[in-house]
């Protein structure tokens, strides 16, 4: 229960962020950490609680983000629709990765290699028909009316964020308590002994792929209609995929607060580095890099760890 | 010790089972029969098959050829429904789930059986267990070998089994904790549990079953009341290489 309050509280604080930062500047990047948090939740409910890490998550988000455009421009159907389609179409392709990979038994490295695969296979389709731009990308038109799902200003878009991150956070909350989340993390910590219990792993990691998924593909539908605009790069390109798998694991995979901790920590590194060495094109990424191979050296567990570490020692 | 060699009310009854992995052939026509209140025994060197036979029964393996009956209904290949009907496995080498509680550990072991069923058996569990009872919110994962071993048996009971199937429980505990363990499963069978023992320790095992049966390069050949096997030396050193 306090952990529900703690989130709560945490969340409510998130939702004045607009009223209390006057800078655009801030704003924006409190916006880019929360949708990093989402980015990193939605990759920890399959690799965090299920024990599966993708290296391909940019595949649901792509999936999501194209389905939203595509659905507006080449059929001039409601974007809220597309919210609808592109979060099911998301979890459905999910289901279909998971179903495959289950299917032949690929486990660890192979997932990871399959899942990447599947990305790259998506953006190179993306890239070459016409229905989604091609290589060109795909521009939303502007409309910023509630009934358009665009955003007049960056508030409106940051709460809009802040609805679907909270939905997924309280989802994870719910997870970890569910019969659900009980049968999936015991398939992450053994699935011989699962089998032996009566738990179909086949289902349980269906269901763990399919609400992961759908939060990256709700992740996809607001990149597109807030920033209107989608290539194949920056739907299916390996970066979303590794921002997705970076942030759990600075922040703590498979823990509830991992996701917002690492997400909230790497951008407030980046935003040090960028202005400490300048805007270099890369830096970025090599920041990433080396606060990666720090995680893993010294903080297997990520900073959530990091903090059961320090209240123990409290403790004791 | 009493001697059920002809089973009054059958509990199992396995006819025929052949089964492999991949075109490799394990158990190769596997046929016994268990009584209601037995402790059998199966034993038999490693890689004999003793494991397969369980995946077998427990539906994680479907048979190529054969059948089994339990309580008088047809086993079907798949584990929940086998688990819902009474027959329950705890697996070799203490598969347990490390990074969850000692409690949702066992709270697994009885998911597919009714919120009020859960907390009694969960209640009984620890009576059997006392040292779980205050691990309960421990990391299964920091346990030693013996407590780990303890849950997974917990985590079996939670199920309700009628049945139920131990692979190879002592593997791996000190001389004192195996005493423990086959003391155990004793008081268990005295409670009114049927128990399929599989096990490597020959002696101890045949001291507490009823009957025993030897598994040889995937087929039973031998069996018979388990203070017969015992009580002859021969037998021992040919089957068991004791
Ligand atoms: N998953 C598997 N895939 C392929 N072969 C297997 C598999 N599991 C077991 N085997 C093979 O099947 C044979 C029987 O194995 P099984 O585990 O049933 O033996 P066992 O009697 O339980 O041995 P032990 O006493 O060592 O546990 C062995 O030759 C083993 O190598
Ligand atoms: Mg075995």
């Amino acid at each position: 229960m306090t952990k529900l309050l703690a989130l709560l509280a945490i969340f409510a604080a998130l939702f004045c962020a607009p009223l209390v930062i006057g800078s655009e500047f801030w704003l924006n990047t409190v916006l880019l950490a929360l949708y990093a948090a989402l980015l990193g939740q939605a990759w920890n409910i399959l690799g965090g609680y299920g024990g599966q890490f993708s290296f391909g998550h940019a595949l649901f988000f792509g999936v999501g983000a194209y389905s939203v455009a595509v659905l507006q421009v080449e059929l001039g159907l409601s974007a809220w629709l597309g919210l609808v389609v592109g979060g099911a179409l998301a979890a459905v392709v999910a289901v279909i990765v998971g179903f495959l990979t289950a299917r032949y038994g690929l486990r660890g490295s192979y997932f990871a290699l399959v899942t990447l695969a599947f990305a790259e296979v998506f953006r190179i389709l993306s890239n070459s028909v016409s229905w989604t731009g091609a290589g060109e990308g795909i521009l939303i038109p502007l409309d910023q009316r509630l009934a358009a799902l665009q955003f007049p200003d960056t508030a409106s878009a940051y709460w809009a964020l802040w609805a679907i991150t909270l939905a997924c956070f309280l989802a994870v909350w719910r997870l970890e308590r569910s019969r659900f989340g009980a049968r999936l993390m015991a398939v992450r910590d053994n699935e011989d002994a699962a089998a032996a219990i009566g738990v179909d792993a086949m289902q349980v990691k269906l269901g763990a792929m399919a609400l992961s998924g759908l939060f990256m593909g709700l992740a996809g539908v607001f990149y597109a209609q807030k920033f209107l605009y989608l290539d194949p790069a920056i739907a299916f390109g390996p970066e979303k995929s590794v921002e997705a798998l970076l942030v759990p694991i600075v922040g703590g995979i498979g823990t509830l607060f991992g996701p917002l901790l690492g997400a909230f920590a790497l951008h407030g590194v980046a935003e040090i580095a960028r202005e400490t060495m300048g805007d270099a094109p890369g830096l970025n990424m090599i920041v990433y890099g080396t606060i990666l191979v720090c995680m893993v050296l010294f903080l297997p567990r990520g900073l959530a760890g990091l903090g059961k570490h320090v209240r123990r020692a409290f403790r004791a | 010790m009493p001697e059920k060699i002809v089973p009054e009310e059958l509990m199992l009854e396995v006819e025929g089972i052949r089964a492999g992995y991949g075109r490799v052939e394990v158990l190769r026509g596997v046929s016994l029969s268990i009584a209601k209140g037995e402790i059998v025994a199966l034993l038999g060197s490693n890689g004999v098959g003793k494991t397969t036979f369980i995946s077998v029964l427990s539906g994680l393996i479907r048979p190529w050829e054969g059948a089994a009956r339990f309580l008088g209904q047809p086993l079907r290949p798949n584990p929940a429904a086998v688990l819902s009907a009474g027959l329950v496995q705890v697996p070799e080498g203490r598969h347990i789930f490390p990074n969850l509680t000692v409690r949702d550990n066992l709270m697994l072991g009885g998911y597919r059986r009714g919120r009020n069923a859960r907390k009694r058996n969960l209640e009984h569990v620890l009576e059997t267990f006392p040292r779980l009872k205050e691990r309960l919110s421990q990391r299964a994962g920091t346990m030693s070998g013996g407590e780990q071993q303890m849950l997974a048996i917990g985590r079996g009971l939670m199920a309700e089994p009628e049945l139920l199937i131990l692979d190879e429980p002592s593997l791996g505990l000190s001389p004192l904790l195996v005493e423990e363990m086959f003391a155990l499963i004793k008081r268990l069978n005295g409670e009114g549990l049927t128990i399929l023992l599989v096990e490597q320790n020959v002696h101890l095992t045949l001291d507490i079953a009823d009957r025993g049966f030897v598994m040889e390069n995937g087929a039973i050949t031998l069996e018979g009341p388990a203070q017969a096997m015992l009580d002859d030396p021969e037998l021992q050193r040919s089957y068991l290489g004791v």
